[in-house]
């Protein structure tokens, strides 16, 4: 099993922490991981990405111009990824903030309702553990267990409290994208 | 040993620091390698005593680099191409003396000022010589988060082998990115004891000096002669390279670091098409591995190299294969990364036709 992912968006909505913790639950597994995030002037406010790629076997090139799938956050990802798709590949989408959507048709598409779903569960900041719950319920990349985990690994002990809030963000982003399968 | 990490480059570089037992860091931050310094602060001097220091310059810290190391002291510098080159001087001047010590450019796009972004404009200076002089640094080129670790145990051990500066030459990519990692022991800070480390006048001993001025040409020549020998022995005896592929290869890609991580997707992607793509990826750039590209030179149809800068790596190997095969050269500049689509098409469309 190999997944090569991006996952992009603005700054500050996740994106990078996204990657990091399909890493992270990576390594939980035993599985080869690379992250690639983007460091550039975009990450001060603009658009920033990362590539994740999880395997079983050694990961040659980090660096990749074409995707199993692409997750993204705001219009320019969706813009600038959907071309990037391999065909029969995915793009998985917050649809609420997203008002011209993918139309490519030899690809699977998943809109995901992630920043209204956000408002409901009372906090816009889980919408990247929305969407990744979704992610992982399509991809299967990890268990969502090693996420969970991986949680406890990345956020320090002070923020653990907000661990039942991650994992219920994450459980309905699953649920979503059943839906749509 | 065994417990699998995910980690950054330079954290991972800067874990191996402190895991080697070294003795002291200086610094200037510049990035893409600001994580070594940060990480250093937090980690190293609660475990193990090791100094950290942000000098207020890069041409400060390689000068405290050569004190420190003169001193008999396991050291090492990092920054990122424009801090590498105001170092040139210090660095020329621990070559001239025989100062041990472990550098880690974590390339940037050049010239000038230039970018943020990864780039592998740097081999020319770290392998030909930044600096005046005849010397020669030796380069290990990473091409992985396991290798930024590795490297620097190695490093630490081929400088004091030899007593001459190690470059470890990465690229901002490999310093940046994320990857599973397996650490070695901690090993002890301990006084080695090295025989011409100027701590002080030995009783009965003989006044230790440490220099890299000469005033008279005859003896100043038997210096450099002496220099020579010991880049000859490295050229003998410190050759690493990896190749994958290379039983039934037809072409052969071949970069260092990252460039040759995108050439064995490449190389993987080509094989799917049915062309029998081989890969040799240096570890070593000085000591160069000519001797894999001169055996294989004979053997095959050609020769595609990979860079990320306008070929310099190149040079090398076309010394190396003498003429007996062709080489090509596909590079991409000022943090641009060619991906393995294109590196493929440009063999496809370029290359074989």
């Amino acid at each position: 099993m190999t997944e090569e992912s991006i996952f992009s968006g603005f700054g500050g909505q996740g994106v990078l922490t996204m990657g990091m913790l399909l890493g992270y639950a990576g390594i939980i597994e035993d599985k080869e991981v690379t992250w690639m995030p983007s460091y550039g002037p975009e990450m001060r406010g603009g658009t920033a990405n990362c590539i994740t790629i999880v395997s079983d076997e050694p990961i040659s090139s980090p660096i990749l111009s074409t995707f199993d799938t692409v997750v993204a956050l705001n219009q320019p990802s969706v813009d600038k990824f959907e071309p990037k798709v391999k065909k029969g590949g995915n793009i998985i989408f917050d649809s609420s903030n997203i008002l011209i959507p993918p139309t490519r048709e030899d690809i699977n598409i998943y809109p995901i309702p992630a920043s209204d779903a956000a408002v409901k569960l009372k906090n816009t900041k889980v919408l990247n553990m929305i969407i990744l719950g979704a992610f992982i319920e399509a991809r299967k990349a990890v268990k969502p267990e090693s996420v969970y985990k991986a949680l406890e690994q990345v956020l320090p002990e002070r923020h653990h409290k907000l661990i039942p809030l991650n994992k219920q963000a994450f459980e309905l982003g699953a649920e979503l994208i059943r839906k749509l399968m | 040993m065994g417990k699998k990490l995910l980690m950054k480059g330079n954290e991972a570089l800067a874990e191996a620091m402190i895991l080697a037992g070294c003795d002291a860091y200086f610094g200037y931050p510049i990035t893409p390698q600001s994580e070594v310094l940060e990480y250093l602060a937090i980690h190293a001097t609660k475990r193990t005593g090791m100094v950290v220091l942000q000098a207020e310059s890069e041409v400060s810290a390689i000068n405290m680099i050569y004190g420190a190391a003169g001193a008999g002291k396991r050291v090492m510098t990092t920054s990122s191409s424009p801090g590498v080159s105001l170092m040139q001087e210090g660095i020329s001047y621990m070559a001239g003396a025989e100062i041990p010590c472990l550098l880690a450019n974590v390339n940037r796009g050049g010239p000038g000022l230039g970018t943020i972004q990864p780039a592998q404009g740097d081999y020319f200076q770290s392998v030909k010589g930044g600096g005046h002089g005849d010397y020669r640094l030796l380069v290990l080129a990473p091409y992985s988060v396991q290798e930024m670790v590795d490297f620097v145990k190695l490093g630490f051990e081929l400088a004091e082998k030899y007593r001459n500066p190690v470059m470890l030459l990465a690229d901002g990519a490999i310093g940046q990115m994320m990857e599973k990692v397996e650490l070695f022991p901690q090993q002890e800070r301990i006084d080695r004891k090295f025989p011409w480390a100027t701590t002080g006048k030995p009783k009965n001993g003989e006044r230790r000096f440490i220099t890299s001025l000469h005033f008279e040409s005859e003896l100043f020549e038997k210096v450099n002669i002496r220099l020579q020998e010991k880049y000859k022995k490295m050229e003998e005896e410190e050759v690493r390279y990896q190749t994958t592929n290379i039983e039934d290869a037809e072409y052969i890609f071949t970069g260092f670091g990252l460039g040759s991580r995108i050439c064995a997707k490449a190389m993987q992607l080509g094989r799917e098409k049915g062309y029998k793509i081989g890969l040799v990826r240096p570890q070593t750039l000085f000591p160069f591995p000519k001797n894999i590209y001169a055996e294989l030179a004979p053997k095959i149809k050609g020769i595609l190299d990979v860079e990320m800068n306008a070929g310099q790596m190149v040079e090398d190997v076309r010394l190396a294969v003498e003429g007996k095969t062709r080489v090509e050269f596909y590079g991409r500049m000022g943090g641009m990364i060619a991906s393995p689509e294109e590196i493929l098409d440009h063999f496809e469309k370029k290359f074989i036709k």
